[in-house]
């Protein structure tokens, strides 16, 4: 089953608390993650922790579930971080600042587990 | 035990400056008032693993070398560099911003800061129509409505609301949060939402829309707003317009859900065009929530010597700016530049992926105090003092007040305008030998 979602990437004060921090595995856990309606979890049969593969025109990463029933139905929320900049837009639209909010997101239940900081870098973006 | 009251923390744009941090043997033994952000990032500096070297990659590996060997390398990328990026600076001193600019100039290079994925629009929003300002002081004393729009500030500027915005007793608010009316727009119920007393919910992409609708119930064309916008009814519409026309003094503190999103620059266009209208009625101000502690500060300073506030291109000799095409990410994305400098900032994690890719590619001279995903990319690392805590400097708030950062321990770090001045005269050096 796959869930099409729009997705919304931002601070959360988990994620700042480790930004001077990175190397920490604290800072991947926090920052790994995303956030669903627990409908949404629901219709996709995934519990909290287990791995979603979040999949947008840009790329796709592999995250770990968590609930949050602040989100609507069909809005995911990614911590700012390597994760979710691997599939937001990187379009600026001629004013500088790339899409970090609000991109189409095809969201599934995956076996894969998500990758740690240094080796998400290394498979993203070693050459 | 040397205690330093008011201290200012060096974490994000509200740039607290009543926090008690005790010092013993040059050691942090005790931090006051802080929120979790300031607190890990002040504690941090002993707590967590610094770059305790200079290093340069090689093989593959990042290995130590001297200061000396690094900053002659750094240089040289520097001068061999057709059109260099210098980026971020915003956790940083606005000495360290000066000294930057002056050899982003020396070098013909691109310099931006971190507003180049953050506040970036906002400055273009204030090219187009400006921005009705106010301190954040005259929010506490005198603001009986405040907006949060797309901004999160439980989350992103923790003490934001109880020194300024929500709890905040000052001369005109004795009430505090009861005489004060809360109200957030956002995509989704956040924390701060769910302490306000009115949200609103907004469909992603719609701010402009909803922006423009409430701009027409204030100049009472309400017959021309349609029964839905952007997902929030007609009737929260008016309700939201009359809220801001019968106000005493109101703030719309806006974020990142504005400038991200879709309508980008646009929509701090709006808020300013809402303004403007409502300021006909009531007296209303806006200030963005900057996120960075000094990515304010690098917009003065930048806009003071070389007259543009980021994205300042100096390939031709003299300062261009146009930040769709000289921005950070932009140049990035076309693969125009042949080397970076970054420092105080990660572009590694924050930067979208197809930016981080041209950056692995190319050489990356970083300047940081701690390991991050840019270091993983970086082929010079050059370790720094944390400036607010190992080196004092000045800092722009978010309501641009200059405030003065304390030193409050010794290190043997150098500071960020150490180093970029000692490169800076060792490209100078190299430019003479040529």
């Amino acid at each position: 089953m796959k869930l099409e979602t729009k997705l919304i990437t931002g601070r959360t004060a988990y994620q700042g608390s480790y930004l001077e921090n990175k190397t920490n595995p604290k800072y991947f856990e926090e920052c790994a993650c995303c956030e669903m309606n627990p409908e949404d979890l629901n219709k996709l049969g995934v519990s909290v922790g287990e791995n979603l593969n979040v999949k947008t025109a840009f790329g796709e990463v592999v995250v770990k579930a968590r609930e949050n029933d602040g989100n609507p139905e069909g809005i995911i929320f990614i911590p700012m971080g390597p994760w979710s900049n691997a599939i937001v837009n990187p379009d600026t639209g001629g004013c500088g600042t790339p899409g970090f909010k609000g991109i189409p997101a095809e969201v599934e239940k995956t076996d894969k587990e998500p990758l740690d900081m240094i080796s998400f870098m290394r498979t993203y973006y070693y050459q | 035990m040397n205690v330093i009251t008011d201290a200012i923390c060096p974490f994000c744009g509200s740039l607290c400056d009543d926090l008690t941090i005790k010092v013993e043997n040059n050691k942090i033994t005790d931090i006051q008032r802080a929120c979790v952000l300031g607190h890990n990032k002040i504690a941090g500096v002993t707590d967590h693993a610094r770059i305790e070297a200079p290093l340069v990659r090689k093989d593959g590996e990042l290995v130590e070398t001297t200061y000396e060997d690094a900053i002659e390398r750094a240089a040289e990328i520097l001068v061999n560099s057709k059109r260099a990026l210098s980026y971020g600076w915003s956790s940083t001193s606005c000495e360290a911003v000066s000294k930057a600019i002056e050899l982003a100039e020396e070098t013909g290079s691109v310099i931006d800061s971190c507003a180049n994925v953050c506040h970036g629009p906002t400055t273009l929003a204030v090219h187009e129509k400006g921005s009705p300002a106010a301190s954040l002081g005259q929010v506490k004393n005198r603001a009986d409505l405040v907006i949060f729009w797309g901004c999160n500030p439980v989350h992103a500027h923790p003490r934001h609301m109880s020194r300024y915005s929500m709890y905040a007793k000052g001369f005109f608010t004795k009430k505090g949060r009861k005489g004060r009316h809360i109200a957030v727009v956002d995509v989704r119920e956040t924390d701060t939402a769910k302490i306000a007393d009115t949200y609103v919910q907004v469909d992603p992409g719609c701010d402009f829309m909803l922006l423009q609708a409430i701009r027409s119930a204030i100049n009472d064309n309400e017959d021309v707003i349609p029964e839905i916008v952007g997902g929030v009814p007609k009737e929260t519409i008016l309700e939201l317009a009359t809220m801001m026309k019968e106000a005493r003094f109101s703030c719309v503190f806006y974020g990142m859900g504005t400038t991200q999103t879709r309508s980008k620059y646009k929509n701090g266009d709006a808020v300013s065009s809402l303004l403007y209208d409502l300021n006909q009625y009531s007296k209303s101000v806006m200030i963005p929530m900057r996120g960075h502690y000094n990515v304010t500060g690098f917009g003065q300073v930048c806009n003071w010597e070389t007259g543009y506030p980021n994205a300042v291109d100096f390939t031709r000799k003299f300062a261009y700016y146009n930040p769709g095409e000289t921005g950070a990410s932009d140049t990035l994305l076309r693969g125009d530049v042949d080397a970076a400098l970054v420092a105080a900032a990660d572009p590694g994690s924050h930067f979208a992926q197809e930016a981080v890719k041209c950056l692995a590619k190319i050489p990356l001279i970083q300047i940081d105090p701690y390991h991050n995903p840019t270091t993983e990319l970086a082929d010079i690392v050059i370790p720094a003092a944390v400036v607010g805590v190992e080196a004092e400097g000045t800092a722009y708030r978010m309501d641009s007040i200059p405030l003065r950062m304390k030193k409050f321990i010794d290190t043997d770090f150098k500071s960020d305008e150490q180093i970029v001045t000692d490169i800076l005269e060792k490209v100078r050096e190299l430019k003479r030998g040529a």
